[in-house]
């Protein structure tokens, strides 16, 4: 296409906006007038009925009615997805107002295109928000919760999540009753259970919103946690109130019982959750277990068996936010023990995509449903609403906090408080639920409003304010950190030591709970949830695993650009940092394999050059390094006492897959030289894992999910002979392998390898 | 110190509650645990501490008990273990698990991660040297995985090297072909430990000890 010649991205860029103009000018009418050919049709099909003659055959022939309600659906989406993908063209409005604020705007330019062109807006159906809209990005939020910083944090957001928000609701529907007593205002007729109902819908902080807005903002990790784990568990007390005052306020007088009766509520509704999301976890981790022959369908367990949970507890009138959550958090780990690494890359990318889609619908909605709704405004009402919130808010969590802080090792500093107090926002939940009132409440064009109202100040003038006060008040961000296999190691290292020390202590705290619960995991319930062997992986080395696997991906993706850096830096040969790490296990083997048949001096082994060489594909699993190591074996034995260059040289191929300059390859390797063993270094003697098929391309193909590997038995030097025959089998298999690769095909160069 | 039977005297456990920053409270709890572990003898012993129920599923239970007996962390200048302990070295080691307190300064701070991380590092650097070199780090990862049967056995030299490779990259970025990169100093280790909240982590509480009943009614 031409437009897409663009010599400069501006131009193309300024295109693509016309495009979605365009668009969006041709979707609105087409949206707009929908219910208009709904008529045509039928009368269509009236007048044929009737006359019954002969007319000529409708070549073409429009049928609106047929298509229209997946029409309708599939454009408000793509008009959705390609605001979204408008905004993100122009970086200086998307790096100062949130998305969720452009996409609102968005909404209610949209709702008044509509009301213009002179149809009824469609309102953000509550039904549909509830079933459809919300259960993605509650499961992708749950799916992906940082456990370790969740559960440390637990007590604090549990305290923040229900006091907080029973604080909130009280203090809010106390005062405006009590403002609503005032003549002046002229809502005498507002009674304290409506207002209590009112304050009790307005007062969570929602999931959407705060996800929203703290996407961007890369806050520290902890107070991250404190609101986005507040807003998903005051889900519970929410319903709680919400359904209490509003089955209250239809009858009109409260007794104890009934606040006893609220307070089990809360407890069942809460509990309820969690363990229905809990028993479809668990069961979506055993279906899991089976899945390793039809590998295309596994990620659809993961999302059915989370939605199942969600209308479950939705039915019994439980949380079913805090359903998914416990769903998510509880199947996780089995699960990716379980599934391959392109049914977890689907799961990950689905649920990003499907929250992302209703998060934006959401917001849209909001906007369009604000132009729409009935609106009954009432200047005091809605002003005091809106402070009333704000501050609220700021009292619940300074006092929480001062409590809070005397239990806590890590104190929350003022900045915490600030930001906490500040990221309450509301949402869509509040709106949906204000929504779902039955019209018999003689206040609820009232509430709509206020909570419109409220909704829209804290993500307008909260969302965009809360980055530069963050940048102004230097909180903490979130720190960068690539996962670093030394801090796992002394991760799992102090958790033992703690535990040990609580031993000493004769103290059975935190850790040794902790312990005694993840022996119970290990010993019972993985072995029922993990297929195959994989139960008794360690923690520690499924995180290697996926780390290096992690890097020989993104090495691989990232193509060229890696070798760039070090194939001048790597003149100089050892350079740990040369290139992304990759299998530093396969380089471990080769070198130990070069150490024992290389006999030198001890000293000089000690300096394996800690030097990184891309050894393989990222596909690859244990077959083709094994095959590989065997082959490279068989090679040295061969030239054990030519020179060693030409062996390095030799090993070089295999290693440099990826990266197919000459120069590189060459130098890389001299390092090696000096990687001489000892005598004292056993050789590692390599076994196929089972099973021994031949790591031909349908094995490389397909997922191997994290088997142990190399089962290296340490035995003396040996078994040269056989080895060399082992070596030319694995040799052919493995030119067959290359000669069919994974998904590396134009990257690799399959020439120099082949003239091994 | 402490020779006589009864509960250490007031002013025994005053100056000790001086010079290690616990309460008067904790330095009783632990004391009374102490005379426990040790069958109310003066000092403890290697198997005192062996015979405790709880250390026993746990991996590292070996170093855990020798950095009892490591002089390093005794606060002394010296190197080397001891056979036995008494309460004052038995606190010593106990002051490397307190929390952190509240309002420290930046100084303060820094000095606390060093001294936990020391700690860290003499449980690693078992022969004194300095340094932690790859065998010390692949015995720590050997352990650490000794639960986890064959595989983690084959694995363990993997990811020892592999982190080794890491503090090296992280710490002396390039070097030359025939250098020798020697072992992890504290200087590297303190560096690839940095975004560690250590401080924060590596702490026991220390109150409502109740050594009577072998519990402690403690909530996190």
């Amino acid at each position: 296409m031409p437009a897409f010649s663009c010599a400069f991205p501006g131009c193309r860029r300024d295109l693509l906006v016309i495009v979605l103009v365009v668009f969006v000018g041709i979707g609105l009418p087409i949206e707009a007038s929908a219910p208009a050919y709904q008529s045509h049709g039928t009368e269509g099909s009236h007048l044929t009925n009737i006359t019954n003659t002969k007319k000529a055959f409708p070549v073409l022939a429009v049928n609106y009615e047929h298509v229209r309600k997946p029409f309708e659906i599939a454009l408000w989406i793509l008009l959705a997805l390609l605001m979204k993908l408008g905004f993100h063209l122009i970086p200086r409005l998307s790096a100062v107002v949130p998305e969720s604020c452009l996409l609102i705007v968005v909404g209610l330019l949209v709702g008044g295109l509509i009301k213009v062109i002179g149809e009824e807006p469609p309102v953000l159906d509550s039904q549909l928000f509830f079933l459809c809209l919300l259960p993605p990005i509650i499961l992708d939020a749950g799916y992906f919760l940082p456990i370790r910083p969740f559960t440390e944090n637990v007590g604090t957001i549990l305290v923040f999540a229900v006091i907080g928000t029973l604080w909130n609701a009280f203090f809010m529907g106390g005062l405006l009753y009590a403002l609503c007593q005032i003549e002046s205002v002229g809502l005498s007729g507002v009674d304290l259970l409506a207002c209590l109902l009112f304050g009790s819908i307005v007062s969570a902080v929602d999931p959407v919103a705060v996800l929203a807005v703290f996407e961007e903002i890369h806050i520290n990790e902890l107070v991250h946690i404190l609101v986005f784990g507040e807003s998903l568990l005051n889900d519970a007390v929410t319903v709680v109130l919400y359904n209490l005052f509003e089955e209250f306020s239809k009858v009109g007088t409260v007794t104890v019982l009934d606040v006893f009766l609220g307070v089990v509520c809360f407890f069942v509704v809460s509990l309820g959750g969690v363990l229905v999301g809990a028993i479809y976890g668990f069961l979506a981790a055993f279906t899991s277990r089976f899945t390793s022959h039809t590998r295309v369908i596994e990620p659809l367990f993961v999302f059915l068996y989370s939605y199942m949970a969600y209308l479950s507890s939705e039915m019994f009138h439980l949380s079913g936010i805090m359903a998914l959550i416990a769903c998510g958090v509880v199947m996780r780990p089995y699960v990716e023990a379980n599934i391959s690494h392109k049914s977890y890359t689907t799961i990950k990318y689905f649920l990003k995509m499907w929250s992302s889609v209703s998060e934006t619908l959401i917001f849209i909605f909001l906007g369009v449903s604000t132009v729409a709704g009935p609106h009954a405004w009432n200047w005091t009402f809605v002003i005091t609403t809106v402070i009333l919130c704000l501050v609220s808010r700021v009292l619940g969590v300074i006092g929480l906090t001062f409590i809070i802080n005397k239990f806590r090792i890590v104190k929350l500093t003022k900045k915490d408080q600030f930001i906490v107090a500040y990221g309450g926002l509301r949402g869509a939940i509040a709106f949906s639920l204000g929504y779902l009132l039955s019209n018999s409440h003689q206040m609820r064009n009232l509430f709509l409003t206020a909570i419109i109202t409220v909704i829209f100040f804290t993500v307008f003038v909260q969302g965009m304010t809360i980055r530069p006060l963050v940048e102004l008040l230097a909180v903490k961000k979130k720190k960068e950190s690539k996962p670093s296999i030394n801090e796992e190691i002394h991760t799992e290292f102090l958790d033992h030591l703690l535990t040990g020390v609580e031993g000493v202590c004769g103290h059975y705290g935190h850790y040794h709970w902790k312990e005694k619960l993840n022996r119970f995991n290990k010993t019972y319930v993985k072995r029922w949830l993990i297929a195959g062997e994989n139960f008794k992986e360690p923690e520690l080395i499924a995180f290697y695993r996926k780390m290096e696997l992690k890097q020989a991906i993104m090495m691989v993706e990232s193509g060229q650009l890696p070798s760039v850096l070090p194939s001048t830096i790597s003149m100089q040969n050892i350079q740990p940092r040369a290139i992304p790490r990759v299998s530093k296990k396969r380089e471990e083997e080769i070198r130990r394999i070069l150490r024992a048949n290389l006999q030198n001096n001890k000293q000089k082994m000690r300096s394996r050059s800690y030097s990184r060489h891309t050894l393989f594909d990222a596909d690859e699993e244990d077959d083709v390094s094994e095959v590989r190591l065997r082959k490279t074996k068989m090679e040295m034995e061969r030239r054990v006492s030519v020179m060693e260059r030409r062996m390095s040289h030799y090993l070089t191929v295999p290693a440099n897959r990826e990266s197919p300059r000459p120069g590189v390859r060459r130098v890389r390797f001299e390092s090696d030289n000096q990687v001489f063993s000892a005598d004292s270094f056993p050789t590692v003697h390599f076994e196929q894992p089972s099973p021994p098929s031949t790591p031909d391309a349908v094995s490389l193909e397909e997922e191997v999910p994290k088997r142990p590997s190399l089962k290296a038995d340490i035995e003396g030097p040996r078994g040269n002979a056989s080895d060399n025959h082992q070596g030319e089998l694995d040799y052919q298999r493995l030119a067959r392998c290359l000669s069919d690769p994974g998904p590396n095909k134009d990257k690799e160069d399959d020439d120099p390898f082949m003239s091994c | 110190m402490g020779a006589s039977q009864s509960a250490g005297t007031e002013h025994e456990f005053q100056d000790l509650a001086d010079r290690t920053g616990f309460s008067l409270e904790q330095i009783g709890n632990i004391n009374k645990r102490f005379r426990q572990l040790s069958n109310n003898e003066e000092t403890l012993s290697r198997e005192d501490l062996a015979s405790i129920p709880a250390l026993d599923n746990n991996p590292i239970r070996a170093q855990i008990i020798n950095a009892f007996f490591d002089k390093r962390n005794l606060h002394q200048n010296e190197t080397g273990t001891v056979q036995e302990i008494g309460f004052e070295e038995f606190l010593m080691v106990m002051t490397h698990f307190r929390p952190a307190a509240m309002g420290l300064t930046e100084e303060e701070r820094e000095n606390l991660r060093r001294e936990k991380l020391r700690f860290l590092f003499n449980m690693h650097d078992t022969d004194s040297d300095g340094t932690i070199n790859l065998e010390e780090y692949r015995r720590v990862v050997e352990e650490l995985l000794s639960k986890a049967g064959t595989i983690g056995q084959e694995t363990a030299k993997a990811i020892a090297d592999a982190a080794m490779l890491e503090v090296a990259s992280t710490t002396r970025g390039k070097m030359e072909p025939d250098e020798f990169y020697e072992g992890i100093t504290f200087e590297n280790f303190l560096q690839i430990l940095n975004t560690f909240d250590i401080e924060t982590r590596m702490h026991v509480r220390f109150l409502h000890m109740d050594t009577a009943t072998l519990r402690c009614g403690k909530s996190k």
